[in-house]
């Protein structure tokens, strides 16, 4: 017979426990934490020690350079006019963002002229406040909103960045800086995503006109260098319009960096396509809907929600790819830092140069990154099972 | 009541009622698989028709070719009055009068099951939207499901999502309502209600053609039962007599395998 005295009747009649009891520090908690994440094995013990101190060895030094040590401010000799500031104001082995003070009208502006400049301020400021009201859910007014960016916005903004009607012209060979870098990948990617949307559909297309002028454009655009195709649009575009005509060469820029971008996303939309179950087709055709309707209203919506990452992933690469039309003789972001740091005054800066420019590029992506994990959030909810 | 299988004209139906779908001397390949074979058949406005046969049998593609989905290298397909071929207008047409049912209801994951329901009498019929929305409420009541019209299609279970999907092909009033194995993906105890909104859809006289191995739903309601194997129609007749004296060897066979559960 078993002896049943010492069987708890019931939880709060166990004697040993009479009240809840915190669990032990090693199960639960921060050290439960270390132990489980970057000390459970010798070898993970190892690399975290390792890790440990190559951050030890890194960090400090670069936080000294970048912050504490950095010089921020101008001496009082510049301050009250006396003269120029220059690369000798800074102290040495700290960053030179005095440097960066001093030319950011450069940096952002380009060449434009500086009494022009608060169009280039207004156009940035109009294409904020657009794209936010359209990103923004809880702000009204989306039918307008999409209008005034995609209607109007591209005008307005032409007449304000190249002048004409009353406003004094500024050639594009002067613009430059962040605001040039801006006006690429704006331009090209917005224009480039319907292009590669229409090339994925041609290029899946059973008409054979259509899939062999497609593969024809996206298997050989994509098959040569993004500077190659910046040469050859501002070297042949000229070519295939009336002798005389000329094409503004920032232009021809953006006609190559679109096209380029467009082939890219195709082959995005084409996976995107692709995943799509082919009952989905089968359910639309099977109503009655047709080829145009069928894509706009069922299968692009999914393929592009499907495709986010790999869309945002390419349209992120774009913005970085912007540089290389330094080579094509324009004055994009990186390039104008670069330049002003061959300037007599300058002369050592080109680190802080880079660092300030990766700042930026970084603080852009980055905010581009979290979009787009905000928006695959809002479209998934309605295809989770709850 | 004759027990003789009739090809070309259905029993119950006289001469006088409008033929809705004829097809004649139809064959299908894929590459090189012959996988329609001199398939002759009339279905008349009203008639509810049952095609069974084993797996690989031909008969979702054939019915698949009825709306064009798959299409058809010889022969000759008609459905009310329109004939099929490559015109893309015609196939059109076609699709807006014939309603398909799938097996794996193929709902638009990305829209709410009221919109699901409206996409098509919107945009292929042009209705006005507080129209189609109101058809769209009128079926979902039918198939006894109103109170999800806010929900996406991933929220419901796969016996209302079937239902969902048989609402959306009701809300485009076609004259011809195709099932392809509408209950094979669904659990055993979501069958019924799907079975009971078929079986209320073909009381209400829609013309209906139903590939399906629910062989009690063939007894209740269906006009004629089509056997089909390898491609080929072997046998048709009224439920009864096809049921209780098949023909064909195949028949037999067939009949013996799926029955005896």
């Amino acid at each position: 017979m078993m002896d049943t005295s010492n069987i708890p009747t019931g939880p709060r009649e166990n004697p040993d426990f009479p009240e809840p009891v915190s669990p032990p520090i090693t199960v639960v908690g921060p050290i439960a934490w270390l132990r489980a994440n970057l000390f459970s094995s010798p070898l993970n013990s190892l690399l975290t020690i390792l890790a440990a101190l190559f951050l030890v060895w890194v960090i400090p030094p670069f936080l000294h350079w970048a912050f504490f040590g950095a010089t921020w401010t101008f001496p009082q000799e510049v301050v009250d006019g006396v003269r120029n500031a220059n690369r000798r104001d800074c102290a040495s082995g700290g960053a030179c963002w005095i440097f960066v003070r001093a030319r950011i009208g450069q940096f952002l502006f380009g060449f434009y002229p500086m009494d022009e400049r608060w169009r280039v301020i207004l156009v940035f400021l109009l294409t904020f406040a657009a794209v936010a009201g359209m990103l923004i859910d809880r702000l009204p007014y989306k039918r307008l909103n999409a209008l005034f960016l995609f209607a109007i916005l591209p005008f307005l903004a032409f007449w304000l960045l190249y002048g004409g009607l009353g406003l004094e012209v500024v050639q594009t060979r002067l613009w430059g800086g962040f605001m040039l870098t801006l006006v690429i990948s704006c331009v090209g990617i917005v224009l480039a995503l319907p292009l590669g949307i229409l090339l994925a559909l041609g290029r899946r297309s059973a008409l054979p006109v259509v899939h062999l002028l497609s593969v024809m454009v996206i298997e050989f655009v994509r098959g040569v260098p993004l500077i190659t195709v910046l040469f050859m649009a501002n070297v042949m575009l000229p070519l295939f319009l009336p002798p005389g005509t000329t094409i503004d060469p920032l232009l021809r820029i953006l006609v190559g960096f679109t096209v380029f971008t467009g082939a890219y996303l195709a082959e995005v939309v084409r996976g995107g396509l692709q995943a799509i179950g082919r009952g989905q087709y089968e359910g639309a055709a099977s109503l009655g809907l047709g080829y145009w309707a069928m894509m706009r209203l069922i299968i692009l919506p999914q393929a592009l929600r499907v495709s986010i990452p790999a869309i945002v992933n390419t349209i992120n690469g774009s913005f970085m790819d912007t540089t290389l039309v330094a080579v094509v003789g324009l004055y994009d972001f990186l390039n104008i830092v670069r330049t002003g740091s061959r300037d007599g005054n300058w002369i050592g800066t080109e680190i802080d140069g880079f660092v300030f420019c990766a700042a930026i590029y970084w603080v852009c992506c980055f905010g581009m990154s979290r979009y787009s994990m905000f928006l695959e959030r809002k479209l998934d909810t309605g295809h989770k099972k709850q | 009541m004759t027990a003789s299988a009739s090809v070309e004209t259905a029993p119950d139906f006289d001469a006088g009622v409008e033929l809705m779908i004829s097809l004649t001397d139809v064959h299908k390949w894929f590459g090189q698989f012959h996988v329609l074979k001199n398939i002759n058949l009339s279905v008349h406005k009203g008639e509810r028709i049952v095609v069974c046969g084993p797996s690989g049998s031909g008969k979702s593609t054939m019915i698949r070719c009825i709306n064009r989905l798959e299409d058809h290298q010889r022969g000759k397909i008609v459905i009310d009055g329109i004939e099929l071929t490559r015109d893309l207008k015609n196939i059109e047409k076609v699709r807006r009068e014939v309603g398909m049912v799938f097996q794996h209801f193929n709902l638009f994951p990305h829209l709410t099951v009221l919109e699901n329901l409206t996409l098509a009498p919107i945009w292929v019929r042009k209705m006005p939207k507080k129209e189609a929305v109101e058809t769209a409420m009128h079926y979902l009541n039918r198939v006894r499901i109103p109170e999800q019209a806010d929900k996406f299609p991933g929220q419901l279970s796969g016996g209302q999502q079937q239902r969902v999907a048989i609402a959306r092909s009701l809300c485009m009033s076609p004259k011809v309502m195709l099932f392809d194995e509408p209950t094979s993906a669904l659990d055993p105890e979501m069958i019924k209600e799907v079975l009971d909104v078929m079986v209320e859809l073909a009381r209400s006289g829609m013309t209906m053609i139903c590939v399906t191995h629910e062989m009690g739903f063939a007894r209740t309601v269906a006009n004629r039962v089509i056997f089909m194997d390898r491609g080929e129609i072997i046998e048709q007749n009224e439920p009864e007599a096809f049921f209780n004296n098949p023909q064909s060897e195949r028949t037999k066979l067939f009949l013996s395998q799926i029955l005896h559960h």
